[in-house]
């Protein structure tokens, strides 16, 4: 259940970090807030700021939507011995760092331009997937019945 | 409710409220850039050039950046101006902010050309600024596109962004605007040849062959000046 729910936390910043780069694509907001380095506006303005001609912070947005979703639905009391829920959290999180790298990737070697915004969520989607991996290697125990009154140990008021 | 969905509420309402915050205050045009100084000083400039210092006569420009019927001249007339008159040596242009107060944008799109040309930018930056100039008509905030014009036409954007930031030509602007003022300039594009008014009963934009016939008046009339070699002109 932690993993769960660390994973819907971090979805839910990543989605908060890929909204506002999502947000300021479609031209909300002035100059977006990156510090003096400018990395963020030639990322951002760059060809490789449109993936299949959408901003590729939208792909962000969904990407992070999905796995909060995933991860709240898996919280469920029904769900949480249920290990599907945790491939499908390894699933979204393993196609979301694979393109992270491809953008990683563009940054570093092809506009040699870091934008830290990308760079956070990078690290989000690193951890998510970490967190992810450790939830399905964790081995799963039956759910044990709730404890009656009777089989309570101990004193009795 | 549990109290992990309390966190994660308040969570998601604190992460909301910063990116609104981030997009309402984030970057935006500085308003020492975009406004008027609280003061006026000269600092020597008096505009960027094109053509030669040995030509008889010079046009001087009074622009708006964010005025389209400056946009219109710039894009259709200039070229022919550029080729038939200052490549030739005939005339020199200069070109003067005369920021309207009509238009939001003016001073912080004159301070965009002028940061550029700190860089030896500044018609990078104009043309930028002319041939794109559907930012005029959106009413949005342009300062996000004009750092990517600055970036086209080559310049620094650390620099740049430094140079808005403190709104280092607002006062130069602003002196520029004064000047024309005194000049009696009522709109924008307002020309003059070698300090006379030009134009003053034309009821539309001047094109080309009004330059030409204007410049070659004024050449005929001063039997002293100097018959200039073609050279191209100097950016």
């Amino acid at each position: 259940m932690r993993y769960r729910q660390t994973i819907a936390v971090l979805a839910l910043v990543g989605l908060f970090v890929a909204l506002y780069l999502w947000l300021h694509a479609l031209g909300f907001g002035g100059a977006i807030k990156c510090g003096a380095s400018g990395g963020c506006e030639v990322v951002q303005t760059s060809p490789w700021a449109v993936f299949l001609g959408l901003p590729v912070a939208f792909y962000g947005v969904v990407g992070y939507l999905a796995l909060l979703v995933v991860a709240l639905a898996g919280l469920r009391p029904v769900a949480l011995a249920d290990r599907k829920w945790n491939v499908m959290l390894v699933g979204l999180a393993t196609v979301g760092i694979l393109f992270t790298a491809y953008l990683t990737y563009v940054e570093l070697f092809v506009i040699h331009a870091i934008c830290r915004w990308c760079i956070g969520s990078a690290l989000i989607i690193t951890l998510i997937w970490i967190v992810a991996l450790a939830a399905l290697r964790r081995p799963f125990a039956a759910p044990s019945p709730p404890t009656s009154p009777e089989t309570r140990t101990g004193p009795v008021a | 409710m549990n109290r992990f969905y309390v966190v994660l509420t308040v969570l998601a309402v604190v992460l909301g409220v910063s990116v609104f915050a981030l997009l309402k205050t984030g970057g935006g045009a500085p308003a020492a850039a975009a406004g008027p100084p609280p003061s006026v000083a000269d600092d020597g400039f008096r505009g960027y050039s094109l053509g030669q210092e040995s030509a008889p006569v010079e046009i001087t420009e009074y622009l708006d950046f964010e005025c389209p019927v400056c946009a219109t001249f710039a894009t259709v007339q200039m070229p022919t101006i550029r080729e038939q008159l200052i490549n030739t040596g005939r005339v020199r242009w200069r070109f003067r902010d005369y920021p309207l107060p009509v238009h939001k944008y003016s001073r912080f799109s004159a301070h965009a050309a002028q940061c550029a040309g700190a860089q030896g930018r500044y018609f990078e930056m104009q043309d930028q600024l002319f041939e794109h100039h559907q930012w005029a008509q959106t009413g949005k905030d342009p300062s996000n596109l004009f750092r990517t014009f600055a970036q086209a036409g080559g310049v620094d954007l650390k620099a740049y962004d430094g140079c808005m930031e403190s709104g280092k030509y607002a006062q130069r602007i602003e002196y520029s605007r004064q000047e024309g003022e005194k000049a009696l300039v009522d709109g924008t594009p307002t020309f003059f040849a070698n300090g006379t008014k030009l134009f003053t009963s034309l009821r539309r934009l001047p094109n080309s062959d009004d330059f030409k016939a204007a410049v070659d008046s004024i050449i005929a009339h001063s039997p002293s000046s100097p018959k200039p070699a073609a050279r191209p002109a100097h950016r």
